[in-house]
């Protein structure tokens, strides 16, 4: 049909329209203007402050990769370096063994009793890191709950230096990071099929077969992706290390506000750099592993 | 599957080692001993008393609630915006822009607080509520748009396009349609926009100078000097206060997902 | 009634709205989804818009409706092109899929939306909700939210909504789609009638070709972007024109053979072993490859009651099925093309077994070349 006869007008005097121009304008043009006013906000307040401050790294005093060659030779840098890692270490293996049972026990639980227990879990995910900290220091004070009771046990007779030491460190870490262990754990156990644990013991597994072959293979997604959470947000610690943590047992983070203080810029730039870098790194790997990126949707702080 | 004993006992456990710090910190608070003793010899008011007598303490909660306010409304008003332009952007335009948005998330709290620290110093922003404003909506703005993002991905087009059809200009879709049906996860971004800034100390440390101390920021300065009970009072006061807004985000999360 | 405003049901000729689509194209980042669709929708008529997802009849929809910019070609409302104009400008009911109610207001809210838009007063807008209620057979519904009512209940609410502001047109994407089987019939009978009723004109996108059937003035079967045969329902039934529509349209037998004359309208063709007869349109070379094309409840035994001369084969029963209202057989001709027949089940009808030979008969005005 080249014409309407209901209009009868020819096809070509209708108007046709000019499409690409509008699709480009209606698609883009709309959302770029709500977007907008918070990218340039951000980019502004947040993206170009840190990007400038990184920049310091490798153009102080003039555009050299120097500042980096000198971290490997750096014996302050390697300890603190090597204790951060060291502490992120032990805080993941720590948040895994106790937040592993808790995320388990709660995909079991009946609704009231999970409700309960995620209640608690998520009680101190909000409470301030401030204030967790804060709660060690009571907890683990030469004249903290510890050692009064230790004392009136009469177990000890002199107090324990307990505070201001890297244990402290390792337990009020794995205290503040173990909801974000327990959370991305239970929520991939939630999703599994409550019927095929039943049908492994039909098939004659034992409780415990049922569990290995079963629930652990199919939670892994959910323990790695809270395995690199938690590592991650150790690496970039700084409130707890600061209050309970021992003068030389120094975490990258505050190794790099004492070099700001300083206002030794293109050092503390440079460790800036190296914090960030594995950071991104670990973030990277998470991409790349099946089932682990719903699991970051949770936020971190 | 039944929970076995030895399961649920290591489960307890944990819950204990969860929660026993913050029972300790609520008992203390009540505690009338000058010193941190435990059990408290008695329980009285003293510490709060300490605290709503102390200029000092009170100019830092207030100043901390006018900096939560005013970053809740930038941050919300900002992120809905923003999350309401996200969905409509081509995918590798989201994706990068995103990538922005969210990343306060990822990066470390100290490389955020000393690049900020590096600018805003130049700029004349240390010690002002301005910068601290400045600086937390940025910190806070990837909860808002993550929580709207989240109730547009509920929220089905075709309730606008329904609208448009009976007659809606673009803005009255939006405002009779849209904004009603995804204002729970705008108010639940509000709310954690708000706490976010509520409880930030890192950048608080470098931006706050002395004209412009947090409570986060005093209760930091306080600690290093001695541990006194007061700090529990105001531990205890912002626990709650925090428990009773996320109680208001919970009740708001229902109903969306009603 | 006062006010200018006529009660909604007021047949009144002329009172809907035409709708001329001309050489209308889609492309989805290059990928055609509309194809060159042209389309005059008479006043008052309902229309159809039928075919397989995919097949583009809901951006078609989409784009009368200002959702879609067209890629290309016209649409013309009361011969105004209406390109450009934005949605809510168009003055056009829909109704859509899964309804789009708004959750947030009641079923009185939802109704008077449309006519809070248009700058309606409260009273007039409370009189029109209970008058389109009433129409839509739901009275008393006004303070329902829409979670609190029934899938048809809330159907019932859209196409309430959709009227309300008294459209010249109404849009309608599969709305009995999200049903069960029961509450679509009735709920098709209840359109015909609002149809009949307000006497404006409804564009109907649907997948199911029995509510096709049922409902339409006209249908246009659409496949792949284009419109495969535009027609009254009985015409696309019994005279498609492509084995397309023969095949989506209801159930068809193909048989493939070559051409043996014509005779006055009639095509002659060498078929499953047999001479067979079919109307054919225009004439056909001879020697040239030709499908015929039956409907299964159109043939039937040999010497059955009911059975009209014409054309005649010889099969073999393969496969006998009782489906309550009649047996499908089926069966195999002797060059092996295998058919369908329906017959209607009767206690009196002898069954045939599978194995048997048996011969069937139908008439030539029901064999169409496709």
């Amino acid at each position: 049909m080249r014409s309407v006869p209901a209009l009868g007008v020819p096809v070509g005097t209708l108007r046709v329209l000019p499409v690409r121009a509008w699709n480009i304008r209606a698609l883009v043009a709309g959302p770029a203007l709500l977007v907008g006013p918070l990218l340039l906000f951000m980019a502004a307040f947040y993206g170009y402050p840190v990007l400038a401050m990184l920049a310091r790294s490798v153009t102080d005093p003039h555009p050299t990769l120097a500042n980096f060659a000198q971290l490997a030779g750096d014996g302050v840098f390697l300890h603190v370096f090597g204790n951060t890692l060291r502490t992120a270490l032990v805080v993941t293996i720590g948040t895994l063994l106790l937040g592993y049972p808790v995320a388990l026990a709660l995909s079991r639980m009946r609704p009231t009793a999970a409700t309960i227990t995620l209640t608690l879990v998520l009680l101190p995910f909000w409470t301030s890191v401030l204030v967790r900290s804060y709660a060690w220091m009571v907890l683990l004070g030469r004249r903290g709950l510890i050692n009064e009771a230790l004392r009136a046990l009469d177990i000890i007779q002199t107090p324990l230096k307990l505070l201001n030491t890297s244990f402290a460190v390792d337990i009020a870490m794995v205290h503040i990071l173990l909801p974000y262990m327990i959370l991305p754990i239970a929520s991939v156990m939630r999703q599994i099929d409550p019927s095929l644990p039943r049908a492994a013991a039909g098939m004659g597994a034992t409780p415990w077969g049922a569990f290995r072959q079963v629930i652990l293979p199919l939670s892994m997604p959910g323990a790695l992706a809270g395995t690199l959470l938690v590592f991650v947000l150790s690496l970039g610690f700084y409130i707890t290390p600061a209050l309970v943590g021992g003068p030389r047992d120094l975490m990258l983070s505050q190794l790099i506000a004492q070099q700001v203080d300083l206002l030794n810029w293109p050092y503390a730039a440079c460790l800036s750099v190296t914090l960030l870098g594995a950071t991104l790194v670990l973030l990277a790997a998470t991409q790349v592993l099946p089932g682990v990126r719903g699991a970051f949707r949770l936020g971190s702080r | 599957m039944k929970n076995r004993p030895p399961l649920l006992l290591l489960t307890s456990l944990v819950l204990l080692f969860l929660a026993l710090p913050i029972v300790l910190i609520v008992t203390v608070s009540f505690s009338s001993a000058v010193y941190l003793t435990f059990p408290p010899p008695a329980f009285g008011l003293r510490w709060y008393r300490a605290y709503l007598g102390s200029a000092d303490w009170l100019a830092s909660t207030w100043l901390s609630l006018a900096v939560a306010a005013a970053t809740v409304a930038l941050a919300t008003i900002l992120g809905t915006l923003a999350a309401l332009g996200l969905t409509r952007l081509p995918r590798a335009v989201r994706t990068a822009a995103a990538a922005l948005i969210l990343s306060p998330l990822i990066v470390p709290g100290i490389v955020v607080a000393i690049g900020i620290y590096y600018a805003f110093s130049r700029w004349g922003l240390i010690g002002s509520p301005v910068g601290l404003v400045l600086a937390h909506t940025c910190l806070a703005v990837p909860f808002v748009v993550t929580s709207v993002s989240a109730s547009l991905a509920n929220f089905d087009r075709r309730l606008e396009q329904a609208a448009r059809s009976l007659g809606a200009t673009p803005w009255g879709a939006f405002r009779q349609v849209t904004l009603p049906l995804i204002r729970p996860g705008v108010l639940v971004g509000a709310l954690f926009a708000f706490i976010t800034s509520f409880d930030e100390l890192i950048v608080a440390l470098f931006l706050s100078g002395s004209g412009a101390v947090t409570l986060p920021r005093r209760m930091w300065d306080d600690l290093r000097f001695a541990i006194d009970p007061t700090i529990a009072a105001v531990s205890t006061l912002t626990i709650v206060f925090t428990a009773l807004l996320l109680g208001g985000a919970h009740v708001l999360r229902q109903r969306t997902a009603r | 009634m006062d006010g200018g405003l006529a009660p909604l049901a007021a047949a009144r000729v002329g009172r809907g709205a035409s709708v001329s689509l001309v050489d209308l194209e889609k492309r989805f980042e290059g990928v055609g989804a509309v194809r060159g669709i042209s389309l005059e929708v008479a006043s008052g008529e309902f229309l159809t818009l039928l075919g397989p997802s995919g097949s583009g009849k809901t951006t078609t929809l989409m784009m009368i409706a200002g959702f879609e910019t067209p890629s290309g070609g016209d649409i013309a409302i009361d011969r105004q092109s209406v390109v450009g104009v934005p949605p809510h400008r168009r003055n056009i009911g829909m109704v859509f899929q899964n309804y789009a109610l708004f959750p947030h207001l009641t079923v009185a809210e939802n109704i008077a939306f449309p006519l809070k838009q248009r700058g309606v007063d409260r009273a007039t807008r409370a009189a029109r909700v209970v008058e389109a209620l009433q129409l839509v057979r739901l009275p008393g519904y006004e303070a329902r939210y829409p979670r609190q009512l029934s899938g048809g209940q809330q159907q019932r609410v859209a196409l309430a909504r959709a009227i309300v502001f008294q459209p010249r047109l109404l849009l309608m994407d599969e709305p009995l789609g999200a049903l069960d089987k029961q509450l679509r019939e009735s709920l098709q009978l209840e359109m015909r009638r609002l149809h009949a009723d307000l006497g404006i004109t409804f564009v109907y996108v649907t997948h199911d070709q029995e509510e096709a059937l049922t409902m339409s003035d006209r249908i246009a079967v659409v496949n792949e972007g284009r419109i495969a045969q535009l027609g009254r329902p009985e015409e696309l039934y019994d005279r498609p024109c492509d084995r397309f529509v023969a095949s989506f349209l209801g159930e068809s037998n193909f048989l493939t053979g070559t051409v043996r004359g014509m005779e006055a309208g009639v095509v002659v063709a060498d078929c499953a072993g047999a001479v067979l007869r079919a109307v054919a349109p225009q004439g056909l070379a001879v020697g040239s490859a030709v499908t015929l094309s039956t409907r299964p409840e159109r043939m039937r035994f040999d010497g059955v009651s009911g059975a009209a001369e014409g054309n005649r084969l010889r099969t073999t029963v393969t496969e006998a099925v009782f489906a309550g209202e009649r047996c499908r057989y089926l069966l195999r001709a002797e060059d092996g093309t295998m058919l369908v027949l329906k017959e209607p089940s009767s206690a009196t009808t002898r069954r045939r077994a599978v194995g048997e030979v048996a011969e069937i008969t139908w008439p030539v005005a029901d064999t169409v070349v496709v």
